[in-house]
Order: structure tokens, then C-alpha cells, then sequence
């Protein structure tokens, strides 16, 4: 692969549910190491399109390739071990376990196999993927958060706990649905930090997010859709007075 | 030991590996209510290796348990397909089915019953049962436990991250009616007569109803389950013809009270602080 090609490309994507299109023509590309924000009004079918990168749906046309080849119809298992990573709008981690636990499971994918699977490792103390999960947290401050369990912590420390099991099977591209939704203002300022730890390591970076100011903060290029389709896309500062773009937002009476 | 007490912790042990053999697919959340109708595959299979294929009792109970995990293979394809409910209602059915068959089944007394000459001795229902505790203990310290959480906690995040899910499933299905296998083989040689009627629905849904009663947050969970619904109708004895009132009425207070079981993982996290463990120690599993 050519390092100028995109890492993600989703080209000609359509999708219908019953007689509904909620994705129309959609073609966009994320460039390796790039920060973008998938924006729209609500229903415009941005985490539509997060689900067919992730494979959780398939595009009834079109097609999705991630770093040169064609996953369009990749088992959505499969896709971490390309580097294709993900979290949920709300968070959806184990609130009975404790945040070491949660991780485990993030490790999997460099972790499997029947050995890895029956290896009774909690039996030895402070064993390396134990290690591993605590030297994870500490890099993000989290340290510790290890023991505790999850429940019991902030919705700020569980998102990113969340943030951390998806990247520990060494995501090459993370895909954020609302990560600031819920937050308030410093917690919103310690996931901002959080996100950009991710982008000096190389993460590229995909986010649907309605809060333009943590948007401005952090994407280096937004791509705007409204009813399925792309209606424009560029730097936030350019996109925002787009007059299409307004008409989407404010409805057609106001922009006028 | 006296009679009465041997006779009470034999009863115990087979309630431990029917709770065992309930517990591996529900950590995953699938609920088995079958596991009787996978006792009876273990008890009939190696009732009759013994009695009609000369096989010893150390070769004739691991194949029951084959042959109950070997079923429990087969139907999981379209067993397993169905969710919640219909999962339970389904399993339910095959109990039924399994019964039926061996109420018909000449070949094994059918409706009269099954002799069986080879003996049980105590001894070995208590180290069977003991292997099976350590088996299951072992496991939750694997991943493989950890993932079955995963998965019933949320199926698309633990596919999302690689897990194969589906497989996993099938796997824990699979161990639990094995278990529930040599718990129904070691029964039949055990009591020396197996019939289909003590493999009945009641059989099943008591063991789901004490596994949930002990909680399947932990490993520990169906043991103290086993042990509350096998103790505690002993222990009210005293209350004569009520005692089963009493008992019912106190399982009914610990649902309303502990939906989640009487064990549950915060509160062993919190006992192994009290003693002064790391709270990551080896007693708290998912």
C-alpha cells in the first residue's frame, strides 16, 4: 500500500431498511493519521455508516476498503485484527467487573488462540497481561483505575476506559460515536487530551459528534451529511458557511 | 460418618454437578432447562456400557459425559440459534424429548426401569464431584470464562472485539451437558436403578432455580447455591410438613432481596479486601 492511499474509503455505499434509504451514494475517505468529523442533523445516517465499517451491516451497494483492500463483506469479527476499532455511544463495558477485566477482553485479538484461551492466568500474580493492561492505563493517567470496578466510577473515567479497550488490540483506525455526549466541560477537556494522545501515536481518528466546538478542537476535515448523502466536506471553518450546510441545519426559512 | 450424613452429602455432590453443568452456558446467558434430559443421555449411556458392553465404571462414565456433550453438539446448531425464551423453552422441549425416549426404550427396561449392577462407591461421587469443582474453578481463571461474560454482558461489543462468539457459545453448551453427563452416570451407577422419571422438568428447573439463587456472577456462586437448596431443607427438618413451605417462601425473600444471587463479585472483592488480599486476587472472577 502506497502511504498517500486513503486507510479508510467508503465508495458508492447505499443502504435501505424496509422501503427506507438511509444511506444514499455515500463516498468519502480517511486519510492515514487523519482526524475526521462525520456531521449532520440527527437521522442523517452517520452511525449507519459507522455500522457498515464496522461490519455490524452490510452496504447493499457499494463498497468499503480499509488500507487498500475490500472489506465490504468481512465478518465484522474480523475487523480489529485489521486495526479497525470502535466505541459506543453509551458506553458498553462490564459494570460488574473491574476495569483490569474489561480490558482483557480488548487484549484478545493479540491474545487468542486455544492456549491463550485456557491459560489459567489469574492463578499467577501480576502476570504480563495484567502488566500490559496497567502499563495501557498509566500511559492515559488511568492507572488507577485498574482494580476498581466499573460501576462504581464517573461516566467520564468509563468512557475512556472504553476508549482504551479498543485501542489496546493496536487500532490503526478508531471510530467515536458521540464521545462527548454526556460530558461535562473537564471531562470533556481529559477526553480531548485523551484523543489527541491517540493522534500523536498515529490513530486515525473517525467521529460523529453534534458538539462543533469539540469538533473545531479536535478534526482536521468534517464530512456533512444529511438524508443519506454527502452534501459537503472540508475544514469546519470553511463547511460551516457552506449555504447547503446551513439549510440542513437551520432549516430552509432561517438560512434564507 | 453416619449414614444419614454420607446420604445427605451424596445428594449434595449431584446437586453441585447439575449446578455446574447449568452454570457454564448461563455465564454466557443462555439458559439451559434441558439439563436433565443431558443427565439421562450420561446416566443410560453408561449404565449400559457397564451392564451389557462389560466396560469399567473409569471408562463407561466419561462416556456418558461424551455422549451427553456429543448431543449437546449436535442440537446446538439450531438450538442455539434461538435467544432468551425461546432458548429455554427450546432446551426445555429437548428434556422432554430425551425422557420420552428412554420411557420407550425397551433395549433399557423402558417403563419399568434400568438395574444397574456396577457400584458407586461414596468415595467416588465425592472425587468426581471434587474434579468437576476444580475443573470449573480452573476455568474461571482463563479467558474462556472472562469471554463467556463478554458475551452475555454484550454480544456485539465481544464480537466487534474479535471474540468468536458463536463458538464460545457452543463450547460452554457443550462442557455444561458433558458435566451434566458424568454427574447422570455416576447417579445411575450410584443408586444402582435409573428410570426416566427421575430425570423429569422438576429436576432441571430446580437446578436452574438454586444456580440462580447462588448467583453466576462467581465460580462460587452455584456451589453455595447447591449447598443452600441442599442443606437448608435438612436443617428444617424440625418444621416437619411445613419445611418445604419455609424453604420456598426463603427463596422467594432472597430473589425479592439479591436478584443477583447470593454471590455476586463486588461482595467477594470486598471479603478479599477484608482480608488484606489484593483485590485482583484469584477469589474474584467474572
Amino acid at each position: 500500500m502506497s502511504a498517500k492511499a486513503p486507510l479508510l474509503a467508503l465508495d458508492n455505499v447505499s443502504k435501505s431498511f424496509g422501503g427506507l434509504r438511509v444511506i444514499r451514494e455515500l463516498s468519502f475517505s480517511v486519510a492515514r493519521g487523519q482526524t475526521v468529523g462525520l456531521i449532520g442533523p440527527n437521522g442523517a445516517g452517520k452511525t449507519t455508516a459507522f455500522n457498515m465499517v464496522s461490519g455490524v451491516f452490510r452496504p447493499d451497494d457499494g463498497t468499503v476498503s480499509f488500507d487498500g483492500r475490500d472489506i465490504t463483506n468481512m465478518a465484522s469479527r474480523r475487523r480489529i485484527g485489521l486495526g479497525i476499532a470502535r466505541s459506543f455511544q453509551n458506553v458498553r463495558l462490564m459494570q460488574h467487573l473491574t476495569v483490569w477485566e474489561n480490558l482483557l477482553v480488548g487484549q484478545h485479538v493479540r491474545a487468542s488462540g486455544l492456549l491463550n484461551l485456557l491459560t489459567p492466568f489469574r492463578l499467577i500474580p501480576n502476570h504480563r497481561w495484567r502488566r500490559e493492561v496497567v502499563a495501557a492505563l498509566d500511559e492515559m493517567g488511568l492507572g488507577g483505575y485498574a482494580d476498581a470496578t466499573v460501576s462504581e466510577l464517573p461516566y467520564g473515567i468509563r468512557k475512556r476506559i472504553d476508549l482504551v479497550r479498543a485501542t489496546l488490540a493496536g487500532a490503526s483506525l478508531l471510530m467515536l460515536d458521540e464521545p462527548a455526549a454526556g460530558l461535562n466541560p473537564v471531562e470533556t477537556q481529559a477526553l480531548t487530551a485523551h484523543l489527541e494522545a491517540l493522534k500523536a501515536r498515529g490513530i486515525t481518528l473517525l467521529i460523529v459528534e453534534h458538539d462543533m466546538h469539540f469538533v473545531d478542537k479536535i478534526c482536521d476535515h468534517v464530512v456533512v451529511l444529511n438524508f443519506g448523502s454527502k452534501i459537503a466536506e472540508g475544514p469546519l471553518s470553511v463547511v460551516q458557511h457552506d449555504a447547503v450546510v446551513r439549510t440542513a441545519y437551520l432549516g430552509a426559512e432561517q438560512a434564507a | 460418618m453416619s449414614g444419614y450424613q454420607t446420604g445427605v452429602l451424596i445428594i449434595l455432590c449431584f446437586n453441585i454437578m447439575a449446578a455446574y453443568a447449568v452454570y457454564l452456558p448461563l455465564v454466557a446467558g443462555q439458559l439451559n432447562l434441558g439439563i436433565a434430559g443431558f443427565m439421562a443421555i450420561g446416566a443410560y449411556t453408561a449404565a449400559y456400557l457397564t451392564n451389557e458392553m462389560g466396560w469399567s465404571l473409569v471408562s463407561a462414565i466419561p462416556a456418558g459425559g461424551l455422549a451427553a456433550g456429543g448431543l449437546a453438539l449436535l442440537v446446538a446448531v439450531p438450538i442455539l440459534r434461538t435467544h432468551g425464551i425461546y432458548l429455554a423453552l427450546a432446551t426445555f422441549a429437548l428434556g422432554q424429548v430425551i425422557s420420552a425416549v428412554f420411557l420407550n426404550l425397551e433395549v433399557v427396561g423402558a417403563a419399568a426401569g434400568y438395574p444397574v449392577s456396577t457400584y458407586a462407591s461414596p468415595l467416588a461421587v465425592f472425587s468426581v464431584t471434587a474434579a468437576i469443582v476444580l475443573f470449573v474453578v480452573g476455568l474461571s481463571q482463563t479467558r474462556f470464562t472472562l469471554y463467556l461474560t463478554a458475551i452475555k454482558n454484550d454480544r456485539l461489543v465481544a464480537d466487534l472485539l474479535g471474540l468468536k462468539v458463536w463458538g464460545l457459545q457452543v463450547a460452554a453448551f457443550t462442557l455444561g451437558a458433558a458435566i451434566a453427563g458424568i454427574g447422570g452416570g455416576l447417579y445411575a451407577h450410584h443408586f444402582s436403578f435409573i428410570e426416566a422419571q427421575h430425570f423429569s422438568v422438576q429436576l432441571s428447573i430446580y437446578t436452574v432455580l438454586y444456580v440462580l439463587l447462588g448467583g453466576t456472577q462467581t465460580v462460587w456462586g452455584p456451589l453455595v447455591g447447591a449447598l443452600f437448596f441442599s442443606l437448608v431443607p435438612e436443617l428444617l427438618r424440625a418444621g416437619e410438613a411445613w419445611r418445604y413451605v419455609i424453604f420456598a417462601a426463603l427463596i422467594v425473600a432472597f430473589m425479592a432481596v439479591r436478584p443477583q444471587g447470593l454471590v455476586t463479585s463486588t461482595a467477594l472483592r470486598g471479603i478479599g479486601r477484608l482480608f488484606g488480599r489484593k483485590p485482583a486476587a484469584p477469589g474474584a472472577q467474572p
